[in-house]
């Protein structure tokens, strides 16, 4: 029994750390998605015409941000195992309320403030949902979803606020010095940094992987798991509130019907950068690189002339491949893997009964 | 057992591989001999305000007609759903293509005011038709026909199918689209300066979605049961209408009216659902929008009053104030005239 346990132990655990760093960086599924997307890119800018041209780059930055945005939160919603499909809803909500908040003569600034409190809390509704009640995140937030976009909706009726200070949509659209690099980059990349650290170098990270590679065992080694998902849940309300702040003010409309099915495309990105639907696996490079893959194809064809029919045809193509290729992969992974310890757990033992003679 | 699962796995592999390839080369090789097609400096780009609408489909034939003759490039893009970032994507890569001039029907008049001042820094022009932007961000606006009269005919309409007297309801299109609001309020106008007896007790939102107007005109025949007409200022909306009340005990009793197209109102007004309706020939429109387009990228006009231009068959044209110009009065259709139509 003692034995059994001393020769399967150190497969599990150095594993990963079994190939050298290179090895380990660049065979991986986020490595395959920047490969991916650099092919892509370097296509699209032979073939296709004015893609080369840096304004690409200007509309593609803006275009994604809210994407990006929103993916940064799911992405470790995604990997505790949970999914929130409310997120475009509350993208619709931060709007209104913004909206309605200058239009009652509300100061900017406390206007953003107060909306992102509510998308917040609006957040942590989905995670008592989820932690406090056991209830499965998939149907809390399909029900969400249809609540917060009613409550936008219903709040602003089916008008627009568009009475916004130019300043402020100027300031959302301005581009750094003379480059066609939006300024909006730099509070972005900030953002993305930040998310990085917090899931991949800090214990608080560590144990978004272990609740959803195993929610009991991570719970045995000390992991809150429904703090964990409170907090990220609450993190995906506010995060997605300032998606609709800079929706508002880049397109100067306040409206309820704003980024509808936007979080399908969120989904879209996060898996295809390579985080698994079931949990416990994923990482922000991938993911970014995801996002930046699903709005230069849309780019890419836009500018090749192709229909938004198609486009979307392309994508959806795109991401059921993508999924298929993770499954596949970690089949023939775990496959191989198997194959291969059984082979080493053979070695050492006949070495290991030699020694005994 | 575990060898042969062994081989089935890498089997389901070596095909998924495969598909991906293959999907990968069908999808590059396609666009790529799209791709070096367009050299586009003086092509005129449609965006119209969503794909699939008969509406535009009449306003992108025009247009494509007008550019057959002018001899120029015409392309039509747009997204599927009418919301207004969406339309900005497009408007985005007219800009990046550094399309000639731009053709396009707002979703909402500010919503997409950036991405067309974008555009016209890169030297686009840009023509708003049938929903406008605010004044600042566009060339010209090519306007259907003068607010008051398309407001004015539908009214008369109305009342002279309902007698002059009733309660009346309208059925629009989104909430925050620009005509519709101002047709509105000038019906609103036009109803209580000339027509006393006609009161407008309720106006609903189909959001130009055939389902959502079929299921609202159940809504206010239910919720009004003294209704006498209804105004649907929408071509989805009025094909709704129609469709809901042929099929219901209200066809012959409440009447219906607003702007439709012939092609979709054609079997309710044969039978009897629909005695009369309006609308401006959308085909020309498109028509005129291009050759609008045309004459401002090759710098004929500025787009300021007074500015004259030749629009083909339909003859010569004056920029109006605010750089609005006007197609003409709306076409009344009834039994005696539909079929001289096709669009």
């Amino acid at each position: 029994m003692s034995a059994l346990l001393s020769e399967k132990a150190p497969a599990r655990t150095y594993a990963a750390h079994a190939k050298p760093w290179w090895q380990r960086t660049l065979m991986t599924r986020d490595a395959a998605i920047v490969a991916l997307l650099v092919v892509v890119w370097t296509y699209a800018s032979i073939a296709i015409l004015n893609f080369s041209d840096p304004i690409t780059v200007y509309f593609l930055v803006l275009d994604i941000t809210p994407i990006l945005l929103i993916a940064l939160p799911m992405t470790l919603i995604i990997i505790t195992g949970e999914i929130d499909l409310s997120v475009a809803s509350v993208v619709g909500l931060s709007s209104v309320l913004f909206g309605v908040l200058h239009r009652e003569g509300v100061p900017m600034v406390a206007a953003m403030v107060l909306a992102l409190l509510a998308c917040a809390v609006a957040g942590a509704f989905n995670g008592v949902l989820v932690t406090r009640y056991g209830l499965p995140s998939l149907a809390v937030t399909i029900g969400t979803m249809a609540l917060f976009r009613g409550i936008a909706v219903g709040a602003l009726g089916t008008t627009a606020i568009t009475d916004w200070p130019d300043s402020w949509g100027d300031a959302v659209q301005a581009r750094i010095g003379d480059t066609q690099i939006p300024l909006m980059t730099i509070p972005l990349v900030a953002l993305i940094v930040v998310f990085a650290v917090i899931l991949h170098f800090t214990p608080f990270g560590r144990g978004i992987f272990a609740a959803g590679l195993s929610k009991d065992a991570a719970r045995f080694s000390g992991v809150n798991v429904d703090r964990t998902k409170l907090i990220l849940f609450t993190l995906s309300g506010l995060v997605s509130g300032l998606a609709g702040i800079y929706f508002t003010l880049r397109y100067g409309s306040a409206r309820g019907d704003n980024a509808t099915g936007l979080e399908l495309q969120v989904i879209a990105a996060v898996l295809l950068g390579g985080v698994s639907i079931f949990g416990g696996r994923g990482a922000i490079p991938g993911v970014i690189a995801g996002v930046v893959l699903i709005g230069t194809i849309g780019s890419a064809l836009r500018l090749d002339g192709l229909s938004a029919n198609l486009i979307q045809i392309i994508t959806g193509v795109l991401l059921i491949a993508a999924v298929i290729a993770a499954s596949v992969l970690g089949w023939t992974g775990r496959i191989v893997g198997t194959y291969r310890r059984q082979l080493s757990s053979d070695e050492p033992s006949s070495k290991n009964s030699k020694k005994s003679e | 057992m575990t060898s042969k699962f062994r081989r089935a796995g890498s089997a389901v592999a070596i095909v998924a591989a495969l598909g991906l390839a293959l999907s990968a080369c069908g999808g590059g090789s396609g666009s790529g001999s799209d791709g070096e097609g367009g050299g586009d400096t003086s092509s005129i780009t449609f965006i119209p305000k969503n794909l699939g609408n008969p509406y535009f489909d009449a306003s992108d034939a025009g247009g494509k007609k007008a550019a057959e003759e002018i001899g120029t490039e015409w392309k039509q893009v747009g997204p599927t759903e009418s919301t207004p970032d969406s339309q900005v994507s497009f408007i985005n890569t007219a800009t990046q293509q550094r399309a000639g001039a731009l053709v396009v029907s707002a979703n909402d008049p500010t919503a997409i005011g950036d991405a067309l001042e974008e555009a016209r820094n890169a030297g686009t022009k840009v023509v708003t038709m049938d929903s406008d932007t605010e004044p600042q961000f566009r060339d010209v606006f090519v306007s259907q026909a003068d607010a008051a009269g398309i407001a004015k005919s539908q009214v008369d309409l109305i009342a002279e199918q309902i007698g002059d007297k009733g309660e009346i309801a309208i059925l629009s299109a989104a909430a925050n689209a620009t005509n519709q609001n101002e047709w509105i309020k000038l019906m609103e106008e036009e109803l209580a300066a000339n027509h006393p007896d006609i009161k407008l007790v309720d106006t609903v939102y189909g959001n130009d979605d055939d389902q959502t107007s079929f299921d609202k005109t159940a809504g206010l025949l239910q919720s009004h049961p003294n209704l006498k007409g209804i105004i649907s200022p929408t071509t989805v909306g009025i094909a709704a209408a129609a469709r809901y009340l042929s099929d219901s005990q209200y066809k012959g009793k409440v009447s219906l009216t607003g702007l439709g197209t012939p092609n979709q109102m054609r079997e309710y007004v044969k039978d009897g659902t629909v005695k009369a309706f309006a609308l401006w020939d959308p085909e020309q429109l498109g028509y005129l929008s291009a050759f609008a387009a045309d004459a401002l990228a090759s710098g004929d006009i500025e787009g300021k009053e007074g500015d004259t231009f030749e629009a083909g068959e339909l003859g010569e044209y004056t920029v109006g104030a605010d750089g609005v110009i006007v197609l003409g009065e709306p076409t009344v259709f009834d039994e005696s005239n539909i079929d001289d139509f096709d669009f």
